[in-house]
């Protein structure tokens, strides 16, 4: 069989948290009831024009900084046409040559540009199934046109969808730093397509691309393109070919399905926005915006790892995840100096990631950063052992509450160094007569009858290091 | 008292303001006789109106607007089927101005469609009559504000330009045009037909309504960036001398395709300037000769997305039972756009597609800038540019309306000074017999009316106003059939 390897380019729409629209001064909302923020101009009434959204412009700007982005001097707009009821003007105004953030890179991944646009509408259909098929009838919701967004396309840098993933949850914690977005997969503020094709190793040239459209979140990214590669391998392991589509992946199922070929592609006849002026950003203001960027993940992670002493992956695992890092951050600070920051980290991106699962926001969860803080402190000062530690967390996850209370009421507090811990051990050794002597003669292995009789014995409280002290200590060794 | 139809709107701001004349009668004058006309110049009248205050710059002067700009609550089509029963919820910021000043609306003009054409017949509502010879049009796009102006049925009406269509049918009609630069006045609320281009402006009986018109309409708009106002307060124009100032006439033109009366008429209004001090010289222009040819790619290109929002989804009409929704679009399209509409619709489209936009758009975008150098190297030389406003004088009603060829080369002179964003006027300059074949006295039967137009570089409005009040002072030119007995 051939070796393949993967060619990834992904587009991610990130919507813009703006005051108002891309071109009108209507506010921008969500899940407000239909049709309530519009105005003649985004619903793109006869005579209406567009006037740019400032504060959008500023927005695309500071993403493609953080980006590292060239910025145009001079930037263009341009019509979009094509005929879609959620599409007032017939037309969609986005930017083709030149955007307004030119090349750039992120983490290795190069982009190939950044521009603005303005969001469509929303189809609602009616019926049964909810999809446009078998519909009575199809309404619209114009609230959501006139969005800004901004369009991100990266070079075809990425192979796997591990790789895609890791990189969108870094893009992700990136826009979300910069405070322009919710970047909210679920409510659509963040959409990512991926364009796959798969080619020899040492070959070149690109295969042909598929397109996996609108996939609203990480896991069923990662998902969704694995299965893209492997149904493209097999295409080619057998001689076929791969045809040029858009796809849909069902996360339900794992499968693929043919959205439409490309063969229907639309000519949008792109041509200059003649009711637009040209962007045209002094370069005292790209210095003005360059300076007000914060700390962004890269550099946040670099931190962690340098000055916090956490483990370079778990450093890129808290930073590149916004939510995530969020959190650690607000434990840190209520553990406050001296705190065992490396323990805090393999705790939140360990033991707490487990629980509420990776996508899951923990500033959502029942665990305070308060609670956890103080559980990871109980830990350090021994007064809870691992296994009772993981109890607690797992009450903590179900019901919140204060650890110090779980542990009294649920008895999880270590033994440590007590009269009833060695008596236990006394019986333990006198219990199992074996493992005593086989440790005399040398082989420690036996210790796990001794410390299986001890948990037992003190459901699991015992901290299995004392345990191990202590057993030697009373054979002398 | 002087007859108040036969006043022009600043004469009867005048009146008004030192009582010699009401503003609601002389709303309800025009109101009455706009209902009653034969020309189809209205496609709606006005309700009666009490004027605010005669304080107000305008004192209550009605005015009549073309059907493309959008008023608040009252239907407003573009002349297009399509847009059947539409209401705008707002009003063009040129209107409003207008009315800020204390104009009072009187009525919707007729229009050709969407603003497409040059002799007013593809309106929905049926060509418009021109009041010099009834069997003839207007001109157009703005036919009908100048049909009202020219039968004395307003004392001025707003009109657009996007080729020619406030200047050509202003010569046609006997009246004054004026198309200012680009941006100089919103486009906001005035329905879209190639924005890169379009420009409103006035259509008046004199060069001083012109300016007055202009200085209101004028200015800044935050809900139009491409919007500049001028850069100068618009004056009233005064009858400054010529002495000195270059009149240059495009080199060489062709006159072949010129009807020989209106090239007599220009010829004489060259002598009637260099009467007035004015020297005339030649410019070159040489990719004028492209100008049509890059207007006729732009102009549709730009107009076939502009009526893209015309799909029966939002407002206007919508096709009957359609049993999908490309099956809605295709047939309120279909139904609702005349055929001049859709022949520019096709024409844009092809020109922007795939495969076609370098060869098409590109290449007379390209040439929109060679003609722009052009004006810039010729102003260097000269003050200002004349030629006649349009090659002929108005023609009959159904004459070229099977040959849109011919119809499009009467922009010959007023296209390339759109694609360069010029100001531009035209101004009465003389009759010619009704077949355009020798320039005429004012008293000859069946006499027509032929235009100077001006052209001044951007933003030189009031040397360009001062100019043609100067010239239009030094004229014989009678007084059209806007002058109307009262009786």
């Amino acid at each position: 069989m051939a070796e393949y390897e993967a060619v990834i380019g992904l587009e991610i729409h990130v919507q813009l948290s703006t005051q108002t629209k891309m071109f009108c001064g209507c506010k921008l909302s969500f899940g407000d009831t239909p049709n309530t923020h519009t105005c003649p101009v985004c619903l793109g009434h006869p005579g209406t024009l567009p006037v740019p959204n400032h504060e959008a412009i500023r927005s695309a700007i500071k993403i493609g900084l953080a980006l590292n982005c060239d910025i145009a001097p001079r930037s263009m707009f341009h019509r979009k046409n094509y005929f879609y009821p959620d599409l007032p003007k017939g037309y969609q105004i986005s930017q083709f040559d030149p955007p307004i953030c030119g090349e750039g890179e992120l983490a290795g991944v190069q982009l190939e540009r950044a521009h603005m646009e303005e969001d469509a509408a929303k189809n609602i259909h009616v019926g049964e199934s909810g999809r446009v098929q078998g519909a009575s009838r199809t309404v619209v919701d114009y609230n959501r046109g006139g969005t800004p967004l901004v369009e991100i396309v990266t070079k075809p840098d990425i192979h796997s969808g591990a790789q895609a993933r890791e990189w969108l949850q870094l893009l992700r914690a990136t826009v979300k730093q910069l405070g322009v977005s919710d970047v909210n997969m679920e409510e659509g503020s963040l959409r990512c397509d991926a364009n796959i094709s798969i080619r020899r190793v040492g070959q070149t040239e690109l295969g042909t691309k598929t397109e996996l459209k609108n996939m609203n979140s990480f896991r069923f990214i990662e998902r969704g393109i694995d299965a893209e590669i492997a149904r493209q391998t097999a295409l080619l392991d057998v001689g076929e070919k791969v045809s040029q589509e858009t796809l849909h992946f069902d996360p339900a199922s794992g499968s693929l399905t043919s959205l439409r070929s490309k063969e229907e592609a639309h000519d949008y006849r792109y041509f200059p926005e003649p009711d637009l002026v040209p962007v045209a950003p002094s370069e005292a203001l790209i210095d003005e915006i360059r300076a007000s960027l914060p700390e962004l993940p890269l550099q946040k992670a670099e931190r962690y790892e340098k000055e916090l002493g956490i483990a370079t992956d778990t450093a890129k695992f808290l930073a590149f995840n916004a939510d995530l890092g969020a959190y650690f951050e607000s434990v840190l600070a209520v553990a406050g100096d001296g705190a065992d920051t490396k323990r805090i980290g393999d705790w939140v991106t360990g033991e707490l990631i487990a629980r509420i699962g990776a996508d899951a926001n923990p500033a959502e969860s029942k665990v305070t950063p308060e609670a956890l803080a103080r559980l990871i402190e109980l830990v350090k000062e021994k007064a809870v052992n691992n296994t009772g530690a993981k109890l607690v967390l797992d009450k903590l996850v179900e019901s919140g509450g204060d650890p110090d209370a779980i542990v009294e009421s649920e008895g999880l507090a270590a033994m440590g160094d007590s009269d009833e811990l060695a008596g236990i051990i006394d019986a333990a050794l006198e219990a199992n007569p074996k493992a005593a002597d086989d440790m005399r003669a040398g082989n420690m292995k036996a210790i796990g009858a001794i410390i299986g009789f001890v948990m037992k014995q003190t459901q699991g409280r015992a901290d299995g290091g004392e345990v191990t002290r202590i057993v030697r200590e009373k054979l002398g060794l | 008292m002087r007859d108040l139809l036969n006043l022009t709107a600043a004469q009867a701001v005048a009146a008004i303001k030192i009582g010699e004349a009401d503003a609601s009668e002389l709303h309800a004058l025009y109101r009455e006789r706009a209902g009653t006309e034969s020309i189809n110049s209205y496609v709606s009248v006005g309700d009666a109106v009490t004027p605010e205050s005669v304080d107000a710059p305008l004192a209550g002067v009605p005015i009549a607007v073309k059907d493309l700009f959008c008023v608040e609550g009252i239907e407003t089509r573009a002349c297009s089927k399509i847009l059947t029963g539409y209401i705008p919820p707002y009003t063009a910021t040129a209107i409003s101005k207008l009315q800020e000043a204390g104009a009072s609306y009187l009525g919707k003009t007729n229009m050709d469609e969407f603003a497409m054409g040059s002799s007013n017949e593809n309106s929905a509502f049926g060509a418009v009559r021109n009041p010099w010879d009834e069997s003839r049009v207007p001109g157009g796009s703005s036919g009908g504000s100048a049909a009202a102006v020219a039968a004395g049925l307003a004392p001025w009406a707003t009109g657009t330009d996007t080729g020619g269509s406030i200047r050509q049918p202003a010569a046609f009609c006997g009246l004054v045009g004026l198309k200012p630069t680009y941006g100089a006045i919103s486009r906001y609320g005035m329905i879209a037909f190639a924005s890169s281009l379009d420009q409103a402006g006035p259509i008046t009986r004199d060069v001083t309504d012109a300016a007055l018109m202009l200085k209101y309409m004028q200015g800044k708009d935050e809900m139009d960036s491409t919007s500049t106002g001028m850069n100068e307060d618009v004056a009233t124009p005064s009858n400054e001398s010529l002495a000195g100032k270059k009149f240059a006439i495009p080199a060489p033109i062709d006159w072949s395709g010129v009807q020989s009366g209106v090239k007599e008429v220009f010829d004489i209004a060259c002598k009637r300037i260099e009467a007035l001090g004015g020297e005339l010289t030649e410019v070159p222009l040489p990719h004028a000769d492209y100008a049509l040819s890059a207007y006729y790619v732009i102009a549709p290109a730009e107009a076939s997305a502009n009526l893209s929002r015309f799909d029966g989804v939002r407002f206007g009409e919508r096709a009957a039972d359609p049993t999908g929704l490309t099956d809605m679009y295709e047939r309120t399209r279909g139904e609702g756009f005349g055929p001049e509409v859709k022949r520019r619709i096709m024409l844009g489209t092809y020109a922007l597609s795939s495969g076609y936009y370098d060869a098409y758009y590109n290449r007379a975008q390209q040439v929109r800038t060679k003609i722009l150098e052009d004006y810039a190297a010729a102003f260097a030389n000269c003050d200002f540019i004349i030629t006649p406003t349009a090659p002929s004088v108005a023609f009959g009603i159904g004459e070229k309306i099977d040959d849109p060829l011919s119809m499009y080369l009467g922009d010959l002179f007023t296209v390339p000074v759109s694609l360069a964003g010029l100001p531009a006027i035209s101004v009465p300059a003389g009759l010619a017999t009704s077949d355009g074949s020798a320039a005429v006295e004012p008293d000859a039967d069946g006499a027509l009316p032929v235009g100077l137009q001006i052209v001044a570089p951007h933003f030189k409005e009031n040397a360009l106003l001062d100019a043609a009040y100067a010239f239009e002072k030094a004229t014989d030119f009678a007084d059209g059939p806007w002058t109307w007995s009262a009786s």
